[in-house]
Parts: C-alpha cells; structure tokens; sequence
C-alpha cells in the first residue's frame, strides 16, 4: 500500500495599496504615465534623500489587521533590507522585520468540510520596487522607477492550508476583505495582488513539517491551483523515490505548467535587517485606533445579515451581490435611489452578470452608476421602453455608462403610446398577411405571434408588445 | 577696514551701514582664495562666477529692504556632503566626482533664505569618514595655522576655510566629533546641536542616526546666529524636531555665575596631552574665578564609546552608500555584466577607509553577529545616555577637551586607523547620546598649534552652552580671527602677495 501525504500550505501575500501618493514621498501611484514620470530624489535614491511615512499607509495597514483579527503592534518600526539590484534605487527595501505592524490574526473560510479558521502569522508595510525593461535589441536594461516606493502590505499566513481549494478559498477571503476596505483593487493579473506559496509534504500524521519550497511568478488563481497541483507531486515524487526535497525558492512557469529552481537556501542571501534610522518608531495611540476602528466598515457577513432583513431579494442573490463590495454598493445605491429592491437585483443577477462573463471581466470592473441604473428601471416601469428595448439600451449603459433617459430620447427608442399609430401598423400587418390571418381563424395560435412580431418590426420595436396583442384580438 | 578679519554678523552690518558691499565682501574672499587655495586646498568646488552673481542679488535685495538678517551678504562655503543644487556634490568620493544633486539641502536652504551668499564646497574626508581630511579623494587640506599639519576632520575644508580667511564662516556635519574636532585643530568655533535640530534632508547620510549639521565660524556669536538660521523643523525629514527655543543669540550673555560645570575625570586622563591639558584647566579655573562652580566627577561607560559608535555607524554607512553603485549617478566603472559592474564600481570608486568602514558594518549586521555587535551596540548607547542623564542631573555643562592632542602633521595617522579612531573619545559620547557640543579655542601649544575646549550640554541646552562658551571668549579674548597674514614663500611659489 502506498504511503499517504499531507500537503502543507503557508501563503505569502503582497498588496498593493491603493493610496494617491508612494508610501515615503508624494508621487503619485498611478498607473501608466511615461517611464519615471512620478518620481523624485526619494523614490529614485538620491544622495541626501530621506523618507517620510504615509500616514495613509499605516491607517490601511491596521484597518487590514483589525479586520484580520490581529493584534496591533503598539510600537513597531521599519527596518532595511539589504541586497543590491537596479530596481531598487537605493540598495535597501524599506520593510517591517522586527516589530511588524499587525501580527496573530486569524480568517475564516468555507471549506467542503465546514468553516476553517486560517491564521495570520502577521501583516507588515513595506515599498515596491521599479521594473527592469530588457532591450534586447539594444542589449541594454532600463530602469523605469514608477513603481519603486508604492506601498505594500505583506500578509503572511500560518502553514494552515492543506489544499489548493482552502487555498484560493483563503484568497478570496482576502480579497473580499481588501475591497470591503477599500485599500486595494487586488487585481492578481496587474500585480495590485500577488500570491507567494509556501509547500511542503509529511506523511499523514506525522507532527513535524517536511522542507518546504517557496513559489513564486503565480499570477492567477488558476495558476497557483495548477502550482499547488504540481509541486505537491514532485515532492511526493522526490520522496517516494527516497529522494530529499530541498528548501528552495522556484519560479512558476504557467505556460509549462512546471517549475523551476531559482534559488537554493545555501545561496540565500543575507538582508542584513536592521532598523531604518530615517524613520522615526511608528507609534499607535489609543486615539488612532478608536478612529480606524471606528471607519471599519460592514463586511460581509454583516451585510448578508441586513440584506435579508431589509430587501426582499432571494438568499441566492444576496450571496452574488455581496461577493462583491463593488456590486453590493452599486445595489445599495440604486435602492436609495427609489428603485425596487428586487428589480435591482434582476438587473444585476441577469444582464450584469450575463455581460461580466461574456467580457471575461469582474464585478469591479462594472462602470455604470446607480443612477443610470435607476433611471432605466424607473423608463421600464413607466412603460416608456419595452423590455427588449430596455435590455438594448442597458447594454449600451453597461458599455459607456450613458444616462438612459437622454439615450432613448436621443435615438428615438420611447414605446408609441398614440393608439391610432398603433392601431394602423396592426391593421396594416393584417392587410399584408393574410395567410397569417386565416391560420390564426383556424385555430393556429403561433400565428398570432408572427403578426405580433410583424407590427413590432413595423414599429421599429417601439410598441408595448401587451398593446399590440390586444389591438391584434380585438381586430380578428 | 580690513573686511577679512570681521566676524560674519559684523560683516552683515557693515554691509547694511553701506561700509562695504556684499560684492566687496565676496571679492575680498576669492582673492584671499587666490592667494591662499594653491597651499591649503580648503575648496573641492568654487563657484567664483556664481558666487559674485549671488552676492550682486543679494546687495540688491538688501538695499531694497528684502534681506535684513544678521547673515544677510556674508559669504559662505558649505562642506561637500550637503546637497547643493546644480553645482557638484561630491562627499570627497571619486564615487560621486559628477554628481550635481537637483535640489539643495534643507540647510543650504535656509542659509540662502537668510541671505547668506554660496561660495562653494570645502573638502572633508570621504563620506565624512576619517579625522584629517586625508581620506579625501581629491587630496589632503592642509591646516592655516601650519601647513605640515591636518586640519582635522571630517569637516576639515570648512575648518580650514574659516581659519584661513577663505570664508566668513561655514557648514559642517558632525556624526562623532567632525566639526568639534576640526574646529579645535583649526582654532575655530564649531557646534554639533541637539540631534534633529536641523534637517537633515540633503547631507548625504553617513551614519543617519548620528549625523547633525552644524557651523563653523569665527565667534561664539556668529555660532548662534547662524545655528538660529539653520535649525527648522522639516517634514521632508522624519527626525527633525520641532523646537520653540532656536533664538540661540538670545544666550550670549557674559555671565555664568552659579552654572554647575562638571568635568570626566575620565576625559582629563591617560591619552591627554600635557599642553591640551593644562589648556583646558586653565579655561576652567577662568570660568571658576567669573563664577561658576567647576568640579571634577565620573562620567561612566567613557571606554565603551568608541566601539559602540564604530559599530552603529558602520552599520548605518554599510547600507546609507549602498546606493552608489553606478547605476543611477556618479562613477562607473566599465565592466560586462551587473554584478561585475557594481564590484568595479565600488572597488574603484570608494577609497580605503570607505570600504573598511562599509566591511565592518556589513559584518556587525550580517546574520548571526548582529545581536552580538549591532544590538549590543544599542544597548551601550542607550546606557550612555543614561550617564549623561545622570551627569546633567548634577551640572549644567560637561567641559573638557576636543581631541586628545593638537593637529597630527599630515601622514602621521593614516597608517593606524585605530590609533585614528580613538583619537574620537571625548566628541563621539555626544552623537550617541544626540546631545550638543560646542567648541572653542582656549590657547595654543609651544608649537603655535590651536587647542579647543569643548562644552557638552543636555538635550536642547544649547543655550547653556553658548551662554558659557560667550562668557569664556569674552572673558579670554576673542582668539578666533583667520589667519590673513601673507603666507611664507614656500617652495617655487615666489609670488604671495
């Protein structure tokens, strides 16, 4: 009988936060720009240079771990990390070693098997780096420092997972955490969210851990599943075969869905941390953490909660509109608006959702406003648009976010309420089918359809479909 | 009017009497530069075009009312680690020797706003590492009161500027006694103030968290004066304090009846030479005899200093010069590949003393050696501050000397740094503990060699110290003029004026 394993999983995640300006100096974090257009003598390593803390970080950081259940480390403090690459202007990341901002947190979250608390080993604040462009033509590196000093939280969990689902379960918790928050849009693709896993094996149960191999490059949830997959294998493989896993760091190569050494722990390098002396402790009063306890919003599970006293919408759609901090808001505002509850959620359940997929985008990436979203549902209930026009029209207001009201009046979409336009385009749609006609008299229902569709098509879809059935009986 | 020997605050006056100008007043500097530059090499940069330009901006806006400080039009020279925007920069490194920094220190900045005029830049040691300003890669400044000795260092160039009349006065920093100490082998005024009173946004950091700027001048109370215009509270730098007490010139006051001085039994000791000894007594008996009530006690832990402060600030220095490394500004060297390139770059790039320093730090800090040295290095300064603590319980100023000995000749230390590290001991307490210094002359030895006696004070007593130190020059007589006698002919140099 083959020996069975348990594969034990410790993540390591980077978060970009979202602030306007770097974590040490006022350029902006914004994307795109031209190559070192937001940079300045501290973000590009300037001689006589120094760095200055944003508050705006640290406020993040905490409202983070508070909701991560940690504690808040009342005196904490940067410390460098030593080691030389051109990305990184002045030869030291700026990070949190010794005295981390956040640390014993814990999270929840849904496995087959029931909920799972996942702890958290501890959350630190640290800068990004800049990108290395490689000219190969040239034969040439390029340092863009755009990227260098935007602020970073690290979180590190305990070796709590024990699969790929707990882990991408664990991942989403994160996120949903992160954007309930507000301090990071958390896209894996663009790096605002990048996941380090932390693998090793040990016989079923075996107490001790067995070496692990930390991964890195996993871009997508995907990836790392594909990741987790793979290497638990090899080192199954590896000590199967009597072989040793070697605690190493390897590169995920999702196109080959293998990976690959990058370095050994014999070659790990010494950061030589110690204590940033430009930056003054960081100290956390009881003042700062009642405000940031205070401006903690409703999570989740809070807002299911309300939903389900409030709105009468069903538990399905409520678990689909809170998954998303962006979709919820967007639903709340529409409601506060007037619109009804439930016709909202439609919207949202059915054409938003429909259109997401079909765009292989995220809720987050939904643009249009509660109030154009109102204003439709408010043309639907009015009966100024059918329902057909009305899902033509939302499309166009799912893509460029036009104001509804203006978009029917300009194109002319309003449903004809005049009863004589109407009642010409039925009589006209019986004049030229009379073989619908006489179907219709012997008793074929589905005739009557086509002549419905006729008149509609006559009125360019601007009928109230409920009118022209009427019209269409009452005329045969 | 002999416009070289005038202290900087009389100079603004006289500038604002109409007696002279801030243009004569610059003019007269770069002669004396023209005499004196070849032999004593105070400068690593002159900005002569620019400096007269500045000072013509400066007369105008000083007879149009704009600039009324007591700096206002009084030529200055800045040492080499303080940033000053669109003229070199260079920390006395080849490392740096292209360097022209986009903005100017926080210092600089505010010395420009209170209407000092920039002469240029004065050599120091390499990154403010060494005591002589021999470790300079640009060659060796030599001392105005005897060309065949150091000026001191590291701020050695500044000390030597304002002693030789090349300035009216000067900035300094200070990270274990290098304006103190040059000030006393150059016989001049210097100041360390309380760690944060000036910003150290600009200086190129040696060891970040002992560094302070501070002036070297020709009296105590253009010392204040200038100290007032360069203290601010700068949110560019997060140790910068915020202080309400900064009208330093508010304590020259002569009189220091009932002032409790206190000095280290420890700092009169072994080491101490003869004439720097009785120099520093007799100053002390002077003080006494006005007043104050001088005895001697024991300053604890006085041995620990030294290796407590090379092991934080080589740490600090190992990761502060990490970023000169050919990529982004300065020297580079030409080498394929990146690792060979950083490793040319800074082997040919930084001198002997830099990369020791940088190798002691890297193994104070380096895995496993960092409790047993870096963090225990802490710990010795935390206790040293507990003894200062203790000691201005009891006394309102530590007195003692700066530097065991006058002005080494040049060449004599070099060859045994430790030898050169304890030369240290009585200015390094202070930047560990963050507290102000002040040093003055008190004499000169039998060989006509300045000797400086340094005053220690608590945190943010400044006052006491400029008060104490006013009263001891009044009292002694002013002993700070520059040297603007002609030179001896020396060698082929047959021309001197």
């Amino acid at each position: 009988m083959s020996i069975e394993y348990e594969t034990v999983i410790g993540l390591e995640v980077h978060v970009e936060l979202a602030t306007k300006t770097k974590i040490f100096c006022g350029c902006s974090t914004a994307f795109g720009g031209s190559p070192n257009a937001h940079t300045c003598p501290v973000c590009t390593g300037m001689p006589g240079s120094l760095p200055v803390l944003n508050r705006k970080v640290l406020e993040y950081a905490v409202s983070v771990g508070l909701a991560a259940n940690c504690s808040i480390t009342r005196f904490s403090r940067f410390d460098r990390k030593n080691y030389f690459y051109p990305d990184n202007p002045q030869n030291y990341q700026i990070s949190q070693l010794y005295l981390p901002i956040c640390r014993d947190g814990w999270v929840e979250i849904d496995t087959a098997s029931g909920t799972k608390k996942i702890g958290i080993h501890e959350i630190h604040m640290e800068e990004d780096a800049g990108k290395l462009i490689h000219d190969e033509w040239d034969d040439v590196s390029l340092v863009d420092y755009n990227r260098s000093g935007v602020p970073l939280i690290e979180i590190v969990s305990e070796p709590d997972m024990r699969d790929a689902d707990e882990v991408i379960a664990y991942l989403e918790k994160l996120r949903l955490i992160l954007q309930y928050l507000g301090v990071s849009d958390c896209k894996l693709q663009e790096g605002s969210m990048r996941a380090d896993v932390n693998l090793s094996v040990r016989r079923k149960g075996q107490e001790e851990y067995g070496t692990r191999t930390e991964m890195k490059n996993l871009n997508s949830f995907r990836a790392i599943s594909r990741a987790i997959e793979g290497e638990k294998n090899r080192q199954i493989d590896l000590l199967s075969e009597g072989k040793e896993v070697i605690q190493e760091t390897r590169r995920w190569d999702d196109g080959k869905e293998t990976s690959y050494a990058m370095r050994s722990k014999e070659d790990a390098q010494d950061y030589r941390y110690f204590p940033d002396p430009d930056l003054a402790p960081v100290v956390i009063g009881d003042e700062f953490l009642r405000q940031i306890k205070s401006r903690q919003p409703e999570f989740r599970t809070e807002k299911m909660k309300r939903y389900k006293e409030e709105y009468e919408i069903p538990d399905y759609d409520i678990e689909i509109i809170t998954a998303s901090k962006h979709m919820a808001d967007l639903f709340e505002a529409t409601v506060a608006l007037g619109s009804q509850p439930k016709k909202v959620s439609n919207w949202l359940m059915g054409e938003t959702l429909r259109l997401l997929k079909e765009r292989e985008a995220d809720p987050e990436d939904i643009r249009f406003s509660p109030e154009h979203l109102a204003k439709l549902i408010g043309l639907v209930e009015r009966k100024d648009v059918n329902s057909t026009v009305a899902k033509e029209v939302f499309e166009v207001m799912f893509q460029e976010d036009v104001d509804p009201e203006e978009y029917v009046q300009k194109k002319g979409l309003m449903t004809v309420s005049d009863e004589g336009a109407l009642r010409k385009a039925v009589e006209e749609a019986i004049a030229a089918n009379p073989q619908s006609v006489s179907d219709y008299r012997n008793g074929k229902e589905k005739a009557l359809g086509f002549l419905v569709g006729q008149t509609m098509k006559a009125m360019k879809g601007k009928a109230d479909p409920g009118a022209v059935n009427r019209l269409l009986k009452e005329l045969l | 009017m002999e416009l070289l020997s005038l202290s900087a605050v009389e100079l603004s006056a006289a500038v604002k009497e109409g007696k002279t100008t801030a243009v004569e007043a610059m003019k007269a500097v770069l002669a004396r530069m023209e005499e004196t530059e070849d032999l004593y090499h105070c400068y690593l940069y002159a900005d002569r075009e620019g400096a007269l330009r500045r000072a013509q901006e400066t007369q105008e806006k000083m007879e149009k009312g704009e600039l009324t400080g007591p700096l206002a039009g009084v030529p200055v020279a800045v040492k080499d680690n303080l940033c000053t925007r669109g003229i070199p920069t260079t920390c006395a490194s080849k490392i740096l020797q292209n360097f022209v920094p986009a903005f100017s220190a926080e210092a600089v900045v505010n010395l420009e706003k209170a209407g000092a005029v920039l002469i240029g830049k004065t050599n120091m040691d390499e990154f403010a590492m060494g005591s002589t300003t021999e470790t300079s890669a640009f060659g060796v400044t030599r001392n105005p009161r005897n060309p065949d000795h150091v000026p001191g260092g590291s701020s050695g160039g500044s000390a030597a500027a304002v002693a030789a009349g090349e300035c009216f006065f000067a900035l300094g920093s200070d990270t274990g006694g290098s304006i103190r100490q040059p000030a006393s082998f150059c016989g001049v005024v210097g100041m360390k103030p309380t760690y944060g009173t000036v910003s150290r946004y600009g200086l190129v950091a040696y060891g970040s968290s002992l560094d302070q700027i501070g002036p070297l001048c020709k009296t105590v109370e253009d010392c204040a004066v200038i100290l007032e215009a360069i203290s601010s509270h700068d949110k560019k730098d997060s140790t910068s304090l915020e202080r309400k007490d900064t009208d330093f010139s508010s304590a020259l006051v002569k009189d220091v009846k009932g002032m409790r001085i206190g000095i280290p039994r420890d700092y009169l000791g072994a080491g101490l030479d003869g004439q720097v000894k009785d120099a520093v007594w007799k100053a002390a008996k002077l003080l006494e005899e006005n007043g104050a009530l001088v005895e001697e006690f024991d300053l604890s832990l006085v041995d620990y200093a030294i290796p407590a402060y090379y092991t934080i600030a080589c740490a600090e220095a190992s990761s502060n010069l990490e970023r000169f490394d050919g990529i982004k500004y300065g020297y580079r060297a030409d080498a394929q590949g990146l690792h060979r390139m950083y490793k040319a770059t800074r082997s040919q790039g930084f001198g002997p003393e830099v990369k020791r320093r940088i190798m002691l730090g890297s193994f104070v800090l380096s895995s496993g050696y960092y409790d047993a040295y870096y963090l225990k290095a802490l710990k010795v300064k935390a206790m040293i501050k507990h003894a200062f603590d203790a000691a201005f319980s009891q006394y309102d100023c530590i007195l003692g000397p700066a530097a065991p000995s006058t002005a080494p000749r040049l060449g004599e230390s070099l060859s045994d740094p430790i030898r050169m590290y304890l030369g240290d001991i009585y200015t390094i307490s202070a930047n560990l503990a963050g507290i102000p210094g002040i040093c003055i002359p008190c004499g000169e030895s039998e060989e006509g060699l300045p000797i400086g006696l340094q005053l220690l004070g608590d945190c943010f007593q400044e006052k006491k110290l400029i008060r104490a130190a006013y009263t001891y020059e009044q009292l002694a007589g002013v002993q700070s003029a520059p040297i603007v006698k002609p030179l001896p002919a020396k060698g082929e140099k047959t021309d001197v004026h």
